[in-house]
C-alpha cells in the first residue's frame, strides 16, 4: 500500500510541475485545428528568466499591432506565443513547437541574440521565415536566409557607445565587463572594443575585459579589479538585472566612474533594482517616444499609452514593427505560404515603421539610427540620435 | 600585490561566504537528522524573499514585521512540505524521497512563476543597510558586516538547540534510529516536523539576507544558492553544522579569489564549486569536519 501511495504522490507532483511549467503557453495540450481562413503567426520570446522584461515588453507591442491590424488578405491573423524562458535549448524547442504543433507560417522573435541564434537554424531547416525584433548580434541573420530583423546590429551599436565615451565623456581608457555566456554581450563588447581602440588610437585603451557567468549575482571580485585599474568609463553589456546589481555593487565599493551599456538596459527593472546607483548610466537603444522618427510612430506612442497606461519603449515598438513587416510581406506576396512570405520579406524596402524606415539588406538586416538614453531622476531620458 | 586590494577581495569573499554559510546551516541540519537532501531548501529561500517583498510593498508592513512574517510563513510552508511530500515516503527507499524533494523544488519554482510572475522584482533595502564603511581603503557595507554576525548567532543558537536541549537530544536520537527513538518514547513525527520548521526558518533568514544583498528577486533565485550551499555543506561535512559554516566561508572566499586572480576562469565560477563537490566526494566523502561520524546531527 505504501508503495502505491508513493507512486501516486510522485505522479501528482510531476504532473503538477508540468502543468505549471506549461502555464505560460495558453495553447498547450490538444491538437490544433488548422483552418484555411486563419493566418497563424508564432512568437517566441522570453516571458520568464533573466530577460523576462524584454520579452514581455516585446509581446505587448506585438499584441497591440495584432489588435489594430488583425486581418490580412481578408483572413484573420492569430498569434501563438511560446516562452523561451531565456534559455537557448528552450528557444530551439519553442521554434520547433510553433512550427510542428501550431503550424505557423511565420515567426517573430526573440529578444536576446543567444535565443535567436538557437532558434534560427530550426526555422531555417523547416523553411519558416522569422523576423527578429531586437536580437542585435550579426550572427543571427548571417548565413540564414530565413532570418530577418527590424533593428540595427551590434557593430553599429558598439561604435555608437565607443564614440559617446570618447567624444562626449572624453574617456581615454575603458574596462569591459560582460556575461561570457551571452552572445549579445560578448559580441557587443568586442565591437565596442574595436571602435574604442580606433577612436583613442591606442591598443592599451581597453585596460581589461572581465567576464562573468549567466546567473552570477555577485560581481564584487570583478569590480574590485575595476576599481584598481581605475578606467575613465566601464562598458557593461549585459541583461538589465545583472547590470543593475553590478552598478549597485560598484557604487558600494566606491567606484564613481560612469557605466555605459546597450539596448538590454532599457527595462523598468534596471531602474527599480539599480535605484540611486544607476543615476547617470548611459545606454544606446532603438527608439524613444521622445524622438519619434515617422508619422505612424507618433500614433503608436498614443495608442500604446491608452492601452497600457505607460510610456512606450523600444522593444514594444520593435515588436509592433516586426508584426507589421510580416503583414506587409504577406500582402505583397498575396499568399500566406512560408516560402512566399520569405521572398517578400527579403524584398522589404522603405517600410514606414514605428522605429524608423525599414529596408532589409542582403543579410536580412535593417540599417537604422540609434538613440542614446540617460537615466535621470529615475527615468530614461532621451539624449541624442546617432545616424549610421 | 597591493595589500588593500587583497583585503578588499578577502572582505568580498567573506561577505559572500557568510551568505553561503547561513543557507548551508539549514541544509546540513535537515540532512543530519533525516538523511534527506532537501532540494527544496533553495526554493524556500526564494519564497521567503517574496513574502518580505509583498509584505513591505503590497501590504505596506514595517520591514521588521515582514521579516518575522516571512520566517513564520516559510517555516509553516516547510512543515507543510514535509507532511505532504516527505512523510508519506518515510518507509520508502531513500531515493524516492530524494526524487520527491526535486519534485517539490520544481513545483515551488513554477508556482512562483505563476503566482509572482516571471519578471524580476526589486527589493527595498533600508538605507542604513546599504551604507558603506571605509576601513583602510577597504569598502564594506553595513550589510556585509551584519550577515556574518547573523550567521554566527544562528550557528550558536542551533548548536545550543541540538546539543543542550531535550528536543535536541531527541533530534539526535531520531537521526540514529527512528524505531529505537520511538521505543524510547520520542514522538518521531513531531521531532521531524520540528526539524523541518527549524530548517525552513533558517532558509527564510538566508533568503531575506540574500535578497537584501542582491536586491533583485525572481522565481529562480533559489536555484544557484541552493546548489552552492549544498556543495558548501558537503565540503564542510554534511550533517555537521560548524562544518557547513566553514564550507560556506571557504567556498565564498575561493570563488571570489578565483575570479579575482585568474580572471580568465571567471566563467567557470560555478564549475569551481562543483569541482570541489566532486573532489570532496572522491577523496574525503565525510567532508572537512566530518570525522565525528557518530556525533552527526
Amino acid at each position: 500500500m505504501r508503495n502505491k501511495r508513493t507512486m501516486i504522490l510522485l505522479a501528482v507532483l510531476l504532473v503538477a510541475a508540468f502543468v505549471f511549467a506549461g502555464c505560460g503557453d495558453k495553447e498547450a495540450g490538444g491538437e490544433e485545428e488548422v483552418t484555411e481562413d486563419v493566418i497563424r503567426i508564432g512568437v517566441y520570446e522570453p516571458m520568464t528568466g533573466d530577460s523576462a522584461a524584454g520579452g514581455q515588453m516585446t509581446w505587448e507591442g506585438i499584441q497591440l499591432a495584432n489588435e489594430l491590424y488583425p486581418e490580412v488578405l481578408g483572413k484573420q491573423v492569430r498569434l501563438f506565443l511560446e516562452d523561451n524562458k531565456t534559455d537557448k535549448v528552450e528557444a530551439a524547442n519553442a521554434v520547433n513547437r510553433l512550427i510542428e504543433h501550431h503550424k505557423v507560417v511565420a515567426i517573430i522573435g526573440s529578444y536576446g541574440s543567444s535565443m535567436s541564434m538557437a532558434g534560427g537554424p530550426v526555422a531555417q531547416e523547416k523553411g519558416i521565415p522569422v523576423v527578429g525584433c531586437s536580437p542585435t548580434n550579426p550572427l543571427v541573420t548571417l548565413g540564414n536566409d530565413y532570418y530577418f530583423r527590424v533593428c540595427f546590429i551590434d557593430p553599429f551599436q558598439g561604435r555608437v557607445m565607443a564614440q559617446y565615451a570618447f567624444e562626449s565623456l572624453g574617456a581615454e581608457t575603458a574596462v569591459i565587463i560582460r556575461n561570457v555566456a551571452d552572445d549579445y554581450a560578448v559580441g557587443l563588447g568586442n565591437y565596442f572594443q574595436e571602435a574604442f581602440v580606433e577612436f583613442t588610437g591606442s591598443e592599451d585603451s581597453i585596460l581589461s575585459v572581465l567576464d562573468y557567468q549567466k546567473g552570477d549575482q555577485d560581481f564584487t571580485a570583478q569590480l574590485t579589479t575595476v576599481k584598481n585599474l581605475n578606467p575613465d568609463v566601464v562598458f557593461a553589456p549585459g541583461s538589465y538585472g545583472d547590470s543593475a546589481l553590478m552598478i549597485r555593487q560598484a557604487r558600494e565599493l566606491g567606484i564613481q566612474q560612469p557605466f555605459l551599456g546597450g539596448d538590454t538596459w532599457e527595462a523598468p527593472e534596471f531602474i527599480e533594482v539599480g535605484g540611486e546607483a544607476v543615476e547617470g548610466a548611459v545606454l544606446s537603444t532603438h527608439y524613444s517616444p521622445e524622438a519619434t522618427p515617422t508619422a505612424i510612430s507618433e500614433e503608436f506612442v498614443q495608442v500604446y499609452k491608452e492601452k497600457f497606461g505607460k510610456e512606450a519603449n523600444a522593444f514594444a515598438a520593435l515588436g509592433f514593427d516586426a508584426y507589421m513587416v510580416i503583414l506587409d510581406a504577406i500582402e505583397r506576396a498575396g499568399s500566406a505560404e512560408p516560402q512566399a512570405i520569405r521572398d517578400a520579406l527579403a524584398a522589404t524596402e522603405n517600410f514606414q515603421g514605428v522605429t524608423g524606415i525599414i529596408t532589409l539588406d542582403e543579410n536580412g538586416d535593417a540599417t537604422k539610427s540609434a538613440v542614446i538614453l540617460k537615466v535621470d531622476n529615475g527615468e530614461f531620458r532621451y539624449l541624442t540620435t546617432v545616424n549610421p | 600585490m597591493d595589500l588593500a586590494l587583497f583585503f578588499q577581495h578577502l572582505a568580498n569573499g567573506i561577505s559572500l561566504g557568510s551568505l553561503y554559510a547561513l543557507i548551508a546551516i539549514g541544509y546540513t541540519m535537515v540532512y543530519g537528522i533525516l538523511r534527506l537532501i532537501n532540494f527544496a531548501h533553495g526554493d524556500l529561500l526564494m519564497m521567503s524573499a517574496y513574502i518580505v517583498f509583498y509584505g513591505m510593498l503590497v501590504f505596506a508592513l514595517p520591514w521588521w514585521l515582514s521579516v518575522v512574517l516571512a520566517v513564520l510563513l516559510t517555516a509553516a510552508l516547510g512543515m507543510g512540505i514535509e507532511r505532504a511530500a516527505y512523510r508519506p515516503l518515510r518507509d520508502s527507499p531513500r531515493i524516492s524521497v530524494l526524487i520527491s524533494a526535486i519534485g517539490v523544488s520544481f513545483f515551488l519554482q513554477n508556482l512562483g512563476i505563476v503566482v509572482f510572475g516571471g519578471r524580476a522584482k526589486a527589493v527595498y533595502r533600508p538605507a542604513w543597510l546599504a551604507a558603506t564603511i571605509d576601513i583602510g581603503g577597504v569598502s564594506i557595507t553595513t550589510l556585509a558586516l551584519l550577515i556574518p554576525g547573523v550567521t554566527l548567532i544562528l550557528l550558536l543558537m542551533l548548536s545550543h538547540l541540538v546539543y543542550r536541549t531535550k528536543t535536541g537530544m531527541a533530534m539526535r536520537a531520531v537521526s540514529r534510529d527512528y524505531d529505537t527513538a520511538r521505543l524510547m518514547g520520542i514522538d518521531v513525527d513531531r521531532i521531524i516536523s520540528f526539524t523541518f520548521v527549524t530548517g525552513s526558518a533558517l532558509a527564510a533568514v538566508g533568503g531575506i539576507m540574500w535578497a537584501l544583498r542582491y536586491p533583485q528577486i525572481h522565481p529562480m533565485i533559489g536555484v544557484m544558492p541552493g546548489l552552492k550551499c549544498f556543495v558548501a555543506a558537503v565540503f564542510g561535512g554534511i550533517g555537521n553544522i560548524p562544518g557547513a559554516v566553514l564550507g560556506g566561508f571557504l567556498l565564498g572566499i575561493g570563488e571570489i579569489m578565483l575570479v579575482a586572480f585568474i580572471p580568465n576562469l571567471a566563467g567557470y565560477r560555478d564549475a569551481f564549486a562543483f569541482v570541489i563537490l566532486i573532489l570532496t566526494l572522491l577523496f574525503r566523502p565525510t567532508g572537512l569536519l566530518g570525522e565525528k561520524m557518530a556525533e552527526k546531527v
